[in-house]
């Protein structure tokens, strides 16, 4: 029974993980890839844990999918979400000559492992299973204790490189309060843009506000939601008035406005 | 009844696909995340062999694996973006200067 089980989690989770793994090389989109790579990670968390290794499993969904992908998906929030692959080849034949590496290399490593005869599975030794972790410590700080401590070196020193990397020198003088009021003037909108969905049927962010006259201000809109493909420009319609307020004035179609790419921000 | 080889063939078909992933995609995040695939399949290599040898050596190794990408991950995320913030784009075929 316990072993039909585990065949059964083997096969759907292999079925999972290698459509996932074929969806992540295929999807054209960034945020996509991180997903379905998670679900990949997320599917060998439960292999790892099928073979007998439940401290390898728990790190995999802590360290890879929590912290790893975690990483990803920020990174990819600052490099630009809408970010999409050109299909356009810079080097002629590139993904020819790829699908013939990557057959290749899957048969060469078939041929490898098929030679390789794998016999059956060692029975679960007294490290197994229940002690687990006792297991793996008692041989990280003992037979692995240099490798170990050479692993605390890199990360140290992988943590300092990220910081040097990702900092940032100012070029130039950091603008006092005078200058960011005279570029504000200058800039013909001196007050904050309107806020989504203000005085609209709703307060969706991708609601765009109503003005005092009625027209639509599409400024309020966020460029990055603009920017979005499935973003279609959508009717802010006024609030039908009650009894007792004063009717909007009807004005429909867009006033032209103004670009204050200034202001903006 | 599920044996390691299994397994093993299993991390060779993601690791193909990692490799593949690798050779066709430019975004370099996607290709990041493809090496990462790779590295995973590795581990699910080594886990498979400690339960195929019926001790734990593997599983350390998987472990070290785990914590090398970790550090390559975040010291190779600073540095995309540091390549962006100069240039505005995240994909390889931009970064060209020391070509010819």
């Amino acid at each position: 029974m316990a072993e039909e089980t585990q065949s059964l989690t083997f096969w759907i989770l292999a079925v999972v993980a290698v459509a996932a793994g074929l969806g992540m090389v295929l999807a054209r989109r960034a945020v996509h890839c991180a997903l379905l790579l998670a679900v990949v990670m997320l599917s060998l968390a439960v292999m790892y844990a099928l073979l007998g290794a439940p401290f390898l499993a728990f790190v995999q969904v802590i360290v890879y999918t929590g912290a790893v992908l975690m990483l990803f998906l920020f990174v990819l929030m600052i490099v630009g979400v809408h970010s999409r692959d050109s299909l356009v080849e810079t080097i002629k034949g590139q993904r020819l000559a790829a699908a013939v590496v990557g057959i290749a290399m899957l048969v060469l490593l078939t041929l490898i492992i098929g030679h390789a005869a794998i016999g059956p599975q060692a029975a679960f030794g007294a490290n197994y299973n229940g002690s687990n972790v006792t297991g793996l410590a008692q041989l990280i700080f003992t037979t692995y204790v240099f490798p170990f401590e050479v692993t605390s070196a890199l990360l140290i020193t992988a943590a300092l490189g990220a910081m040097v990397l990702a900092h940032r020198e100012r070029t130039g003088p950091k603008p006092t309060q005078r200058e960011l009021a005279r570029r504000r003037i200058e800039s013909g909108r001196p007050s904050p843009l309107p806020g989504p969905g203000t005085y609209a049927r709703h307060n969706a962010v991708d609601m765009p506000a109503l003005l005092p006259d009625g027209s639509q201000s599409q400024l309020s809109v966020s460029p990055v939601i603009s920017g979005r493909e499935q973003f279609e420009p959508r009717e802010g319609g006024p609030v039908s008035p009650g009894p007792g307020e004063i009717a909007p004035p009807d004005s429909s179609g867009d006033q032209p406005e103004q670009e204050h790419e200034g202001a903006r921000w | 009844m599920v044996s390691p080889s299994h397994f093993v063939a299993l991390a060779v078909i993601l690791f193909v696909i990692g490799a593949v992933g690798v050779l066709v995609r430019k975004n370099a995040i996607v290709i990041f995340m493809c090496v990462e695939l790779m590295l995973n399949a590795v581990n699910l290599a080594f886990v498979a062999f400690s339960r195929l040898h019926g001790n734990l050596d593997g599983q350390v190794i998987a472990f070290f694996v785990m914590v090398v990408a970790a550090a390559e991950v975040v010291v190779g995320l600073a540095i995309l973006t540091s390549i962006y913030r100069a240039r505005r784009s995240a994909s390889v075929d931009d970064a060209n200067l020391l070509k010819y």
